[in-house]
């Protein structure tokens, strides 16, 4: 029988899912399955929710198709928003340029050259209000990726809802609000962690107590990943993070159910279909399990992992620009396979700008060919039961588990981070994949194979240096206007309030409402709380 | 005579954070020999040209993925070479659009490296550049 055995060499030594991930056998079967226990995968619906947290999936309810937009001014991003809204989209996502996010008016210097870029520029509840206009806040829920400064942000979009006569009651949506991995990876932080906690806790429990409709916090994974993370570290430091904010909230005083079922989360897809949907399966389970076992909760809607996934912006390659349409495509498939909540897919132009019109409506049509052509959203958890995929939903579960154990040990997620663990964990991931790429060992067509000469007429969207100069006259005209007496009182105020052990949220929601900008209510808050500078890890 | 290693100062003005490249270029750059400074994120032109300068680099590489290049990086060059730092080879990295490559040549970053390049691409680049510039003083 020996030649039965003889064999042609494989084409690689060893097979991986991605750089540093799961090795991979040249095939699965029963024996595999044998470690996959019936009470770790029972049907949808049903604890720990490894296949979905809902019975019927996405026959009862497909996905929202949630895409992230904002840019220049606000007439143009509510320019855009009433496109949409008029399209029949009522799921909206806010990006805000990066002053606002890290707490910068307009006008400072560091803001010049940012005004407007790479999201829509708020400086004062006059601009919020303005980005709203003839959008009814109550008809629509509204995504923010906003951390540092989420309160300053939330405070305004509660009063523009007040002053449409909407009720905070009433609002839905969410706020990111995640500030640990700001300090890992995404880097629009401005206070020292524990202040930062303090007011990330406050908003929570403020949101648990007045709006009962709104997602707190979106624990992300996501950008972790973009700096370098694997599919099983994205998936290890995002619950330890979480874990770390459902303590933050006990020590608070808060009943874990009373917050726990407005905690939602946030994923990277990457292009190895696999090794995506098993992440998410693993980490439905894995926190379904940590919010029973570890924080006792009863409320199933607290051991729910419910997510949004946004494909990967780093695989996307400047090279052949179009190829990306394709890798969008795959990591979208991943997302819904996987049984996400929302899901926001990238334009194939984001390796060289803000995306086009084309580009952006492409990007949404391929969620929609996902969602009506191509019937993976016909039944729930399509591949449960695959050999392969069983055992690398278990492989991930185990290794991202080991990454919890390993930051527990160390006294938690904000230790594992003033340690600087997280950090360079992620960033030794990065330098070994570029390694794998710049060695050729993983190939990234377009990039270090199947290469090509190739014209550059990409049309690709512009901002002007006019939006700048714009909204700084407009702040201007503000300060102008507004009565500077009450704003000097409410910003002594919340620094009262800030050195108290007072919530912050309804302090700010006033500040707001007197026109405080962003920036001034920052500035008060750093004198407070002080700045946080990042340890040099490099 | 052992030859003085080429010093490269790396930073990120402005307020993007995206900072994956920026680390894996220091250590691939270190790893190519080379010494380098990581300044860290959310500098001023004036903070990097004033460390470029008083740290004797002989390169100085940029990276902003928020679309403020235009306005960032002219704006350090500037400074930089006000300050006497006559001699630096800029260079640049993120999400540029190629349209802007031209305009900021003209503006003394030498070359714009887009997400995916390879580590030893921008090595060379930095080798031949600066022995190009040597060859230069010389004549």
């Amino acid at each position: 029988m020996a030649e039965e055995k003889e064999e042609r060499p494989e084409r690689r030594k060893e097979f991986r899912t991605t750089v540093g991930g799961t090795v991979v056998k040249r095939v699965y079967s029963p024996a595999d399955v044998n470690v996959c226990r019936e009470e770790d995968v029972p049907l949808p619906g049903e604890y720990p929710y490894t296949r979905h947290i809902m019975p019927g999936g996405y026959r009862t309810r497909l996905w929202t198709m949630r895409q992230y937009a904002g840019f220049a001014t606000v007439e143009e991003t509510n320019e855009r928003y009433k496109y949409l809204y008029r399209q029949g989209q009522t799921g909206f996502s806010v990006a805000f340029h990066l002053p606002t996010q890290e707490g910068f008016d307009s006008d400072h210097p560091l803001s010049a050259g940012e005004v407007g870029r790479c999201g829509v520029a708020i400086d004062s509840l006059e601009d919020m209000e303005r980005l709203w206009e003839g959008i009814p806040l109550a008809e629509v829920s509204t995504s923010m990726t906003i951390n540092a400064t989420a309160a300053i942000v939330l405070a305004m979009y509660i009063a523009t809802a007040e002053k449409q006569g909407v009720s905070a009651d009433r609002l839905r949506g969410t706020v990111q609000n995640d500030i640990l991995k700001e300090y890992i990876a995404r880097n629009t932080y401005i206070f020292a962690p524990a202040p930062s906690m303090r007011l990330v806790t406050d908003l929570c429990s403020y949101c648990a107590q007045n709006l009962p409709q709104w997602n707190s916090i979106s624990i992300s994974g996501y950008h972790m990943r973009e700096a370098g993370s694997t599919a099983a570290q994205e998936a290890g430091f995002t619950l330890a993070n979480a874990v770390t904010y459902v303590e933050a909230m006990i020590d608070k005083g808060m009943d874990v159910d009373s917050f726990a079922p407005r905690f939602s989360f946030f994923f990277a897809a990457y292009t190895n279909v696999l090794e995506e949907v098993a992440k998410f399966r693993a980490l439905r389970r894995m926190w379904a399990r940590i919010m029973k076992e570890r924080f006792r909760a009863k409320n199933p809607k607290s051991m729910m992992l419910r997510y949004h996934v946004q494909t990967d912006g780093f695989t996307l390659t400047e090279p052949q620009p179009l190829n990306n349409i394709v890798r969008v495509t795959l990591q979208a498939l991943a997302a819904v396979l996987g049984g996400c909540q929302s899901l926001h897919t990238n334009s194939f132009d984001e390796a060289l700008a803000l995306p086009s019109e084309l580009a952006v409506q492409v990007a949404l049509r391929t969620q929609q060919i996902i969602a009506h052509e191509s019937g993976v959203a016909d039944t729930v958890d399509p591949l449960g039961g695959s050999y392969y995929l069983e055992r690398l939903t278990n492989q991930i579960e185990e290794r991202a588990m080991r990454y919890i154990a390993e930051i527990d040990h160390m006294g938690g997620a904000l230790k594992a981070i003033e340690k600087g663990y997280i950090q360079r964990e992620i960033a030794q991931s990065a330098y070994s994949y570029q390694r794998a790429v710049d060695s050729g060992e993983q190939v990234i067509v377009g990039v270090n194979r199947f290469t090509s000469e190739e014209k550059s007429d990409t049309e690709v969207l512009e901002i002007g240096a006019e939006v700048e100069k714009k909204q700084v006259a407009r702040l201007e005209k503000l300060k102008r206007e507004r009565d500077d007496e009450r704003v000097g009182q409410v910003l002594d105020k919340i620094r009262d309030i800030a050195r108290s052990d007072k919530n912050v949220m309804p302090v700010l929601i006033e500040a707001v409402k007197a026109y405080a900008t962003i920036g001034e209510i920052s500035d008060v808050l750093r004198d407070v709380f002080g700045e946080y500078r990042e340890p040099s890890l490099v | 005579m052992s030859e003085r290693k080429i010093r490269v100062l790396i930073a990120k003005p402005g307020l993007d954070g995206h900072d994956r490249g920026v680390k894996v270029l220091s250590r691939g750059l270190r790893d190519a020999g080379m010494e380098v400074i990581y300044l860290g994120l959310r500098l001023t032109p004036e903070q990097i040209a004033e460390a470029a300068v008083q740290e004797d680099v002989d390169v100085v590489g940029l990276s902003c993925l928020s679309g403020a290049h235009m306005t960032l990086f002219p704006k350090t060059v500037n400074l930089s070479r006000a300050k006497g730092g006559k001699d630096i080879l800029f260079i640049g990295g993120g999400i540029v659009p190629k349209k802007d490559v031209p305009k900021l040549r003209e503006a003394g970053v030498a070359q714009v490296f887009g997400p995916g390049t390879p580590i030893k691409e921008i090595a060379d680049f930095i080798r031949e550049n600066l022995a190009e510039e040597k060859r230069d003083n010389k004549d």
